[in-house]
C-alpha cells in the first residue's frame, strides 16, 4: 500500500544521503522524496512517498527512527493528512490551441507563469492525482517539458510532527 | 587552553581511559601519530594490515565490556579497515573507528589517499561523522564513544582532515552528551513484560532462545535465573554461546543451520517461544514460512525495535534493557501465585530428552588414522578446563568449535557471525590477549582462514602475545567443499587449496614455535606442550581428516525440522 511519510532530521551535511541509502540498501521503494530547511535551521522536513506491505512499512519506520540524525518520524497515512505536489508544465502554444490550453489550466486551478511565442509555462499545484489527470487532459504532442517536485505532507488540525 | 586537533584527539582517548589502539600510521594521521608518541597513556598496537587493527579492537571490546578504538589513515587505510567495520557492525560490536581524511581545501578533488571515507563506511557503521573544525573534534569524539556502547552497540567511524589535526582550538572535553535525536531506551514496558509472564506460567511446551544481546548486555545471570524459574529448555544462537552455561541440563545446545537436534526440533514444536537479543536470522531458524507454518507464541525482547518483527510475526514486544528486562520479568514470574504446571512441563522435557536420543547427540567417529577436526576441539576444551578464550575465522572450524568447547562463561567465545569473515580469529585473538593478560587465548582457525590475516604473526611477535593457534588444515575451504558436495554434485570448483606454505617454518619465520600434527595419537601431546609455553605463541598445523563435514545441517533455504544428520548420508 503507498505510504506518505514525514519525517524530522538533523539539518546536517550527509543527513539525505543517510535516509536514500538506507532505502536503497534494504531495497524499499521511493517513489517520491522531498526535503527543505524548516522555520527552525537545524532541522529539515522530509517527506517520502513509498509503498510496501504492512510489515515492509512498520521496518521502513524503524529503521528511519534508528538513524541517529532523524529526530522524529510520522506516518502521515496512519491518519487526517493533506498532500500537495507541484508542478512546471512547459506546453506548445500555437493558434486556437493558446486558448484551449488556457482553459484547462483555468479548470485545474492553475497558473501561466511564463508565456513566449510557441509555448506556455504552468504552474499547478494539487494531489499527486490532479497533477496526473492534467497532464492526460492535454495533447500528449503538446507537452515539452514538466518537472514535479514530490509529493509534500502534512497532517489535518493537531496532528503535528514537531520536536 | 589552546590545543591542536591533534592533540584534542589523544586528550580525548585519554579522558576515555582509552588503553590501546590499533593502528596502522599513514600522511593524513602523522599530526596524531606525533601526538601519540609523546606520550605514554594511550599505548598503540602496529598490526600488519589496517583490517587487523579493526578485528583486534573488536576483539578488545567482545573480550571485555570496553569500547575498541582503531586509528587509520586515509584512502587505502580506510578502505582496508572497512571489512573490519562491518564485521563489528553485523556483531554490534562497540568501536569507535578514527581516519585520516586529506585536508578540508582538497576534499573533492581527487586528492592522493583520498576517499569518501563516511559516504564508504555509511551503510555499515551505527554513526558516522566528518569534524571539519578542530573544535567540534572534542564533542564528537565524545558522542562516537556514547553512541558505540549505548543503546544496540555498534562501530562510530570519527574521519579526521589533515589540516583540521594541525589547527588549534580550545580544548574542553564535555562531562556529559545528550543528542536530541537519539534516546536509547531503558526499562521495558511494564504491561507487555506481564503479558509475557502471564503466557509462560500457561505455557505447555515453553523454550528459551537467547543471542548476542545477552552477551553484549551483561544479561547471563538474569537469563540462567529465567531458564531456571521457568523451568525450560534453552539454547542459544552462535552469537550467543556462554550466555547460558553450556553445561547446564537445561542447555539444548546451539541451535540453527549447524545446530543441535533437539534444540531446532524444541524451537520449531514450542507452544511459547521467548527470544532475547537474538534476531530470527537466515542461520537460525532457516526458511520463515516453515517455521511459521507450526503456531506458537513469540515473547520478544530486544533493544532495538527494528530486530523485532523483521522476519516473523511477534505476539509480546517488548523493547527495553535486557537487564532491566529480564529483572522485571523474574519479578513479575516470582511474585506469581501461579507455578508452571509440573506435569506439562515433565512432558515437555520427555520430548526433549526423546529428541535428544534421536538427534544422537553431537557425534563423529573418531579415528586413529586421521585427525579429526572435532576431537581435536574436544581436547582443547578438555586441556584448557573449558576457560580459554577461543577466537575463531569463518567456515567448518568455527562450526566444529562452536559445537564442541562447551562455553560455560559470556565473552569467551569471539567469532564474526553476521558478517563471516574470514581473517578474522588472529587479530581478534590479539586484542583478547591484550585485555586479558595472561589468559589462555586460542585461535581455531583453517588453513584457508588464517593465510588472509598471516601478517598479524609478526604483530603477535613485537607485542609478545602468547596466543595458541589451532589450525585445523585439511587442504580445502572445507565449508565450500562440503556444500559442493551436498549441493553442487561434488564439483569442488576452486576450493582446494594447493601449494599451501610450510606453516612450521613459517611461524619459526615470524619468531614463534611451529608444530605439525599428523597423527591422532599426537592431538593430545601436542596440545599439552603448547599450552604449557605460557610465553610463547604456539602455531599447530593440525593435518585433519578432508572429507569430514559438519553435522547436523539444516540446508539454506529448508526448516528447522529438515535437517540432515550424520547417518542420513
Amino acid at each position: 500500500m503507498r505510504h506518505i511519510i514525514s519525517l524530522l532530521m538533523e539539518n546536517e551535511a550527509g543527513a539525505l544521503s543517510r535516509v536514500a541509502g538506507l532505502f536503497s540498501a534494504r531495497g524499499y521503494n521511493i517513489e517520491s522524496l522531498t526535503v527543505a530547511p524548516t522555520e527552525d535551521a537545524t532541522l529539515s522536513r522530509m517527506t517520502i512517498v513509498t509503498s510496501g506491505s504492512d510489515a515492509v512499512i512498520e521496518q521502513i519506520n524503524k529503521q528511519l527512527n534508528k538513524l541517529v540524525d532523524v529526530v522524529s518520524v510520522m506516518d502521515l497515512s496512519d491518519g487526517e493528512h493533506l498532500e500537495r505536489e507541484l508542478m512546471l508544465v512547459k506546453v506548445k502554444a500555437v493558434g486556437e490551441m493558446r486558448e484551449e490550453i488556457k482553459r484547462m489550466t483555468d479548470i485545474f486551478r492553475g497558473r501561466i507563469i511564463d508565456v513566449s511565442n510557441s509555448t506556455y509555462t504552468i504552474e499547478l499545484t494539487g494531489s499527486r492525482a490532479k497533477l496526473d489527470n492534467f497532464l492526460q487532459a492535454i495533447e500528449r504532442d503538446l507537452i515539452l517539458e514538466t518537472v514535479r517536485t514530490g509529493t509534500s505532507g502534512i497532517g489535518r488540525g493537531d496532528r503535528i510532527l514537531k520536536v | 587552553m589552546e590545543l591542536t586537533g591533534a592533540e584534542i584527539v589523544i586528550r580525548c582517548l585519554q579522558e576515555e581511559q582509552v588503553e590501546y589502539v590499533f593502528g596502522y600510521p599513514g600522511g593524513a594521521v602523522l599530526f596524531i601519530y606525533d601526538e601519540l608518541f609523546k606520550q605514554d597513556k594511550v599505548k598503540h598496537v602496529l598490526v600488519r594490515h589496517e583490517q587487523a587493527a579493526l578485528h583486534a579492537a573488536d576483539g578488545y571490546a567482545r573480550s571485555s565490556d570496553k569500547v575498541g578504538v582503531a586509528l587509520v589513515t586515509s584512502g587505502p587505510g580506510l578502505t582496508n579497515a572497512v571489512t573490519g567495520i562491518a564485521t563489528a557492525y553485523m556483531d554490534s560490536i562497540p568501536m569507535v573507528v578514527i581516519s585520516g581524511q586529506v585536508p578540508t581545501y582538497a576534499i573533492g578533488e581527487d586528492a592522493f589517499q583520498e576517499v569518501d571515507a563516511v559516504g564508504i563506511t555509511r551503510p555499515c557503521v551505527k554513526h558516522n561523522f566528518l569534524v571539519k573544525d578542530p573544535k567540534d573534534i572534542a564533542p564528537t569524539l565524545k558522542k562516537a564513544f556514547y553512541l558505540a556502547k549505548t543503546g544496540r552497540p555498534g562501530p562510530v567511524l570519527v574521519d579526521i582532515p589533515k589540516d583540521v589535526s594541525n589547527q588549534k582550538a580550545v580544548y574542553e572535553y564535555p562531562s556529559s552528551i545528550s543528542i536530541r535525536s537519539y534516546n536509547p531506551v531503558g526499562k521495558g514496558d511494564s504491561s507487555q513484560i506481564r503479558r509475557a509472564a502471564q503466557m509462560l506460567l500457561e505455557a505447555k511446551r515453553p523454550m528459551i532462545y537467547s543471542g548476542g544481546g545477552v552477551v553484549l548486555s551483561g544479561a547471563s545471570a538474569q537469563l540462567k535465573d529465567l531458564v531456571q524459574l521457568v523451568g525450560a529448555p534453552c539454547t542459544n544462537t552462535l552469537m550467543g554461546l556462554g550466555g547460558y552455561p553450556a553445561n547446564d541440563k537445561q542447555f539444548v545446545g546451539m541451535l540453527g543451520m549447524h545446530g543441535t537436534y533437539e534444540a531446532n526440533m524444541a524451537m520449531q514444536y514450542c507452544d511459547v517461544l521467548v527470544a532475547i537479543g537474538a534476531r530470527f536470522d537466515d542461520r537460525v531458524i532457516g526458511n520463515v514460512e516453515h517455521f511459521a507454518q507450526v503456531p506458537r507464541k513469540i515473547i520478544h525482547i530486544d533493544i532495538d525495535p527494528s530486530s523485532i518483527a523483521k522476519r516473523v510475526k511477534v505476539d509480546v514486544p517488548i523493547v527495553g534493557e535486557l537487564k532491566l528486562v529480564l529483572d522485571e520479568l523474574l519479578a513479575v514470574l516470582r511474585s506469581s501465585k501461579q507455578k508452571p504446571d509440573a506435569g506439562d512441563m515433565a512432558a515437555w522435557w520427555k520430548q526433549v530428552d526423546e529428541w535428544r536420543v534421536k538427534g544422537g547427540g553431537l557425534r563423529y567417529k573418531n579415528s586413529t588414522e586421521v585427525i579429526k577436526p572435532q576431537f581435536v576441539i574436544e581436547t582443547l576444551h578438555q586441556i584448557t578446563g573449558g576457560d580459554a578464550f577461543v577466537t575463531s575465522d569463518v567456515g567448518q572450524h568455527q562450526m566444529w568449535a562452536a559445537q564442541y568447547y562447551k562455553f560455560n562463561h559470556p565473552r569467551r567465545w569471539i567469532n564474526s557471525g553476521g558478517l563471516g569473515t574470514m581473517g578474522f580469529g588472529l587479530p581478534a585473538a590479539m586484542g583478547v590477549q591484550l585485555i586479558n593478560p595472561g589468559a589462555t587465548v586460542a585461535c581455531v582457525t583453517g588453513e584457508g582462514s588464517i593465510q588472509m590475516n598471516i601478517q598479524e604473526l609478526s604483530t603477535c611477535k613485537q607485542f609478545h602475545l602468547p596466543i595458541k593457534v589451532l589450525s585445523l588444515n585439511n587442504r580445502y575451504l572445507g565449508m565450500v567443499r562440503q556444500w559442493q558436495q551436498f549441493f553442487h554434485g561434488n564439483r569442488y570448483s576452486e576450493s582446494y587449496m594447493d601449494a599451501l606454505p610450510d606453516f612450521v617454518k613459517l611461524a619459526e619465520a615470524y619468531g614463534h614455535i611451529g608444530m605439525r600434527i599428523v597423527n591422532p595419537a599426537d592431538v593430545e601431546p601436542a596440545l599439552r606442550e603448547a599450552f604449557s609455553r605460557k610465553n610463547d605463541l604456539v602455531f599447530m598445523d593440525f593435518q585433519t581428516d578432508s572429507t569430514e563435514n559438519v553435522f547436523p545441517m539444516v540446508p539454506g533455504g529448508k526448516g528447522l525440522s529438515e535437517v540432515i544428520l550424520a547417518e542420513d548420508l
